[in-house]
């Protein structure tokens, strides 16, 4: 029997709101040293890492909307029967790099939801396709992400 | 010092040298600040352990595909640009674990300039913790 109804898989082409966000060095800084680079672009913050933008545009949210173990329930997915997240993947196409004081603004997609099953029982996977714009309109990256749910 | 990368020196199998990563509890915390991460698996420990039953603190999965673009970036230097990049986390790593990234060139298009390389994250096993692939276009 299946998890996931029609009602949830009609959210498949739903858009999320546009994010509008600044890059700025000190947070390229922040992400840089905590993931160990060891290029001075990136540590001095004059280029973000090529990862970096998924700091940039992860969800803020209020503490009241966190789950019991500390995750959110992204808004731009339909509540689903399985919410243990696990990390997926992602793939990225990159168009410019992202350097200090770059304001950026994201758009997000859902574009798949399906389900599989796992060697611990059933797994729900989405799929969100992320556009990373300038604020003039010119594409900075395209990011598919795969989470996985249990 | 580092040489510059040249075109008709590369071959399709050529090793990238990669690097060690023993993510502690100091750095885990970091990194899921500077993303605002509050997932338990990354800090509380008794929770991690008897309620989503993983043998010790997690290292976050996004951290392990930024090493997958180190490994890369740091190879790559100032000769070219990245164009497309792809991960996915198979097996989950902990707080004590030390990984190790390594890559190698799988094709070379001349008329491009674009190198397609394979990227690994292992753990000390030889386990794959997260396979990842990239496309990157050298500089002429």
């Amino acid at each position: 029997m299946s998890l996931l109804t029609d009602e949830h898989l009609s959210h498949i082409g739903d858009r999320g709101p546009q994010k509008r966000e600044i890059a700025t060095r000190r947070d390229i800084r922040k992400y840089a040293v905590a993931t160990g680079q060891s290029l001075r672009k990136f540590l001095d913050g004059d280029v973000a890492p090529p990862l970096y933008h998924v700091t940039l545009f992860w969800e803020i949210v209020e503490l009241n909307r966190l789950t019991p173990d500390g995750v959110y329930i992204d808004t731009l997915i339909p509540t689903l029967p399985l919410n243990r997240a696990m990390a997926g993947g992602l793939e990225i196409e990159y168009f410019q790099p992202i350097l200090a004081d770059d304001e950026l603004i994201a758009e997000r997609q859902l574009t798949a939801l399906y389900e599989k099953s796992g060697r611990s029982g059933p797994l729900i996977f989405y799929e969100v396709i992320t556009d990373v714009n300038t604020v003039g309109g010119e594409p900075v990256l395209r990011e598919k992400t795969t989470r996985i749910l249990r | 010092m580092r040489n510059t990368l040249k075109l008709s020196e590369l071959t399709i199998g050529d090793s990238i040298l990669g690097r060690d990563y023993a993510c502690d509890n100091v750095q885990l915390m970091l990194y899921n600040a500077s993303l605002w991460n509050g997932h338990r698996i990354h800090y509380d420990h008794p929770y991690t352990t008897a309620v989503e039953s993983y043998s010790g603190l997690v290292v976050a999965g996004p951290l392990i595909g930024d090493w997958l673009t180190q490994c890369l970036m740091e190879w790559l230097g100032e000769d070219g640009e990245l164009l497309r990049f792809s991960y996915s986390n198979r097996i989950a790593s902990y707080v004590g674990e030390t990984l190790t990234s390594s890559g190698k060139i799988i094709s070379i298009e001349q008329d491009t300039r674009n190198l397609e390389l394979e990227l690994l994250v292992c753990n000390e096993d030889g386990e794959v913790v997260a396979p990842g692939s990239a496309c990157v276009r050298l500089m002429g």
